[in-house]
Parts: C-alpha cells; structure tokens; sequence
C-alpha cells in the first residue's frame, strides 16, 4: 500500500480510537478528575489559611479560561480524538516503511504497528514516570517533568528499533523465535538502564529542597506550625484508579487505531488485487 | 464497456503507483511525520514548559482533562 493510501486510513482509524479513549476518559477518568480537582482546591484553602495564621499572604490560583464542563467534555473529547489523528499519522509513517520488509498479512503488521507505538510512546515511559491526575504534580518543575518524560518516550523508540534491528539481524543463525526474545531482552535492558540512570521525580533538586525526599510529587499530608495534620495527602486509590483509568484508555486508543486501520488495508489491498485482474500488484501475503 | 475502461486505467494507475512507491511515498511520509508530531507536541506539551503561541494558557486548558488522561506531564 503506498503511503498516499496508508496516511487517511491511519488517521480515520486513530481519530476512532481516539474516540472510543474518550468514551472511557468521560466515564471512567472525568469523575476521578473532578475529586481531585476538589482536592486541590480544598487543599489550596487550608494552605491559604495556614498563611494567613502565619501572617503570610495566600496563593493566588488565577482566573478560569473554560469551565470544568467545557474542560470534561469538549476538551477532552477534541484532545483525545486529536491525540489519535496524531497518532494515527505518526503510525502510518511505520506502517508504510515497515511493509517492504514483512511478509505478513496487512491486519498483522498493523496489530504489530500499534503494539510497539502503545510500548514505545506510552507503556515503557509511564512505567517510570506514571500519568498523574490534577493536583499531583508540582508546577514549578514542569520543565524538569517534560524533558524527563519526552527522553523516556524517545529512548522507548529508539530502543526498539535497535532491538528490532538486533533480531533481524539474528533471526538467519538463531531462528525466528529465538532471535524475537533477545530483540525482546535487549529492549528490555536498554530500558531498565535508562530508567535507573533517569531521576524518579522526588529525586529533583527542587523538590527535595521544598519538600524532602520522596518517591513523586504526590501531595503528602498538610500539617500546621506544630506538627498537626491540618489536611489528609492525597488518596492512594484515587491515585491508582486514576492512572489505571490512563492505561485503559490508551490501551484502547492503540488497539482500536491498530484493528480498524488492519480491517481498513485488508479491504483496500484486497480490492485492489480485483483491480488489477492479472497485473501482478505487489500486495504483502 | 465504459465501466471496463475505468478499471484498467484504475488498474494500470495502481500498478504504475506501487511500481514508483519508495520515490513516491516520500513527500508524503514527511507531511505525516511533521503534521503528526506538531500535533502531538501542542496537545501533551505546548504552553507547558515550551509555547508555541506565547505566553497564553488556551491550549493547555482546552485540553487540560486530555493531557492528564493520556499520560503527559501537566502543571
């Protein structure tokens, strides 16, 4: 399939998944949001009153650009669908020069697409730096929080590809199978290390300085002058459903862009072989 | 007889189209990779640490609740 056909399929079928991630976000992520946007708010309060105890001037949280309904509904719905046309385009650039060096059946090859773009840009960073809901996360070290996140994310592709090159190259002398597990083992070490070598979130300079040391940016319990917890930490299973809620949708955003896309270039070659009566078109077996 | 001839020029473009795919395929490919990686940097991280469009915070809260769901940094 040449890319001219591969690109509007690929962003028909990430738009979808797409849509069907915001299904999941709107039902299952939006009401977990919204508690901790109670949270931060609520907590945003007793910090404000603790200043003003101290005789210190309170936080201002600025003003609102949309609303939390707008934010919940119209904006999440375009990012996500967004999300997946942007996707879907950055997997019809794999797709298309992926083809010339498989033998497999459209469908396959697009299953194997979305699964490594689901590893890679997704999986493999979150393992070391987890989606986080409103009110985690510290707003002074977005920068630090970007750069760390977008290097995992790099290094995940760049793995993989050095993996996948590795088992190639192997497959003659090892076997199929076999040289597909040490591409695997040397993705997963090129990971790990990268993983060890990156800081955890707490580790950063700015963070231990403020608030000690501590695995993430998760807000800790908020305690007054003498010691007395004046406001709970943030709620460990509102923390967990969050982040599983973020792996269901991106697992589904991935997995329905890799289905349709497949159903899509199956009708496509399979139409095109029609067309072309007894013109041999190269079409993958 | 009409709708033959349509199949075989369809057929011969066809041909003609894959037999000239790895020159072809190329300015398309590019267009894909900058389109979709514009628009994956302006959807997770635009007007966070980086912007694009200066200093408002439109973007990042339009798509606030999606960028947290889909995993990127925020705030």
């Amino acid at each position: 399939m040449p890319a001219k056909a591969v690109i509007p399929r690929a962003a028909l079928a990430g738009g979808i998944g797409g849509l069907v991630a915001f299904g999941v976000a709107r039902v299952v992520a939006e009401p977990l949001i919204g508690r901790a946007v109670d949270y931060e708010e609520g907590r945003g309060e007793a910090e404000d009153a603790l200043a003003a105890a101290a005789g210190q001037p309170g936080h201002d949280t600025g003003a609102e650009i949309f609303s939390r309904t707008v934010q919940g509904t119209l904006g999440l719905g375009a990012g996500t669908v967004l999300a997946g046309v942007a996707l879907g385009l950055l997997f019809a650039v794999v797709y298309t020069l992926a083809q010339p060096h498989v033998t497999w059946r459209p469908r396959v090859l697009a299953l194997a697409v979305a699964g490594a773009g689901f590893l890679t840009v997704y999986a493999t960073p979150f393992v070391k730096y987890p989606a986080d809901p409103p009110a985690v996360g510290h707003e002074e070290t977005i920068g630090d929080r970007s750069a760390l996140y977008l290097a995992m994310l790099l290094g995940s592709v760049v793995f993989l590809v050095v993996a996948t090159l590795v088992g190639r190259r192997l497959s003659a002398r090892l076997g199929t199978w076999s040289a597909t597990l040490v591409g695997g083992a040397v993705y997963v070490v090129l990971a790990g290390i990268l993983m060890t070598v990156l800081p955890s979130l707490g580790e950063l300079a700015t963070n231990v300085a403020t608030y000690g040391p501590a695995v993430g940016e998760t807000p800790q319990p908020l305690r007054d002058a003498a010691g007395r917890i004046v406001f709970p930490g943030f709620d460990a299973d509102l923390l967990y459903a969050f982040r599983l809620s973020s792996v269901t949708a991106q697992l589904l955003l991935w997995g329905v862009l890799g289905l349709v896309f497949g159903a899509l270039a199956e009708r496509a070659t399979a139409r095109s072989r029609d067309d072309a009566g007894s013109v041999p078109v190269s079409t993958p077996a | 007889m009409k709708g033959h001839l349509v199949t075989t020029a369809r057929a011969t473009a066809r041909a003609r189209a894959t037999a000239t795919t790895a020159v072809g395929n190329l300015p398309y490919l590019v267009g894909a990779l900058v389109v979709g990686l514009l628009l994956f940097y302006v959807l997770g991280f635009d007007e966070g640490a980086t912007s694009l469009f200066g200093n408002t915070m439109v973007v990042h809260e339009f798509v606030h609740d999606a960028r947290h769901v889909l995993g990127f940094p925020c705030h």
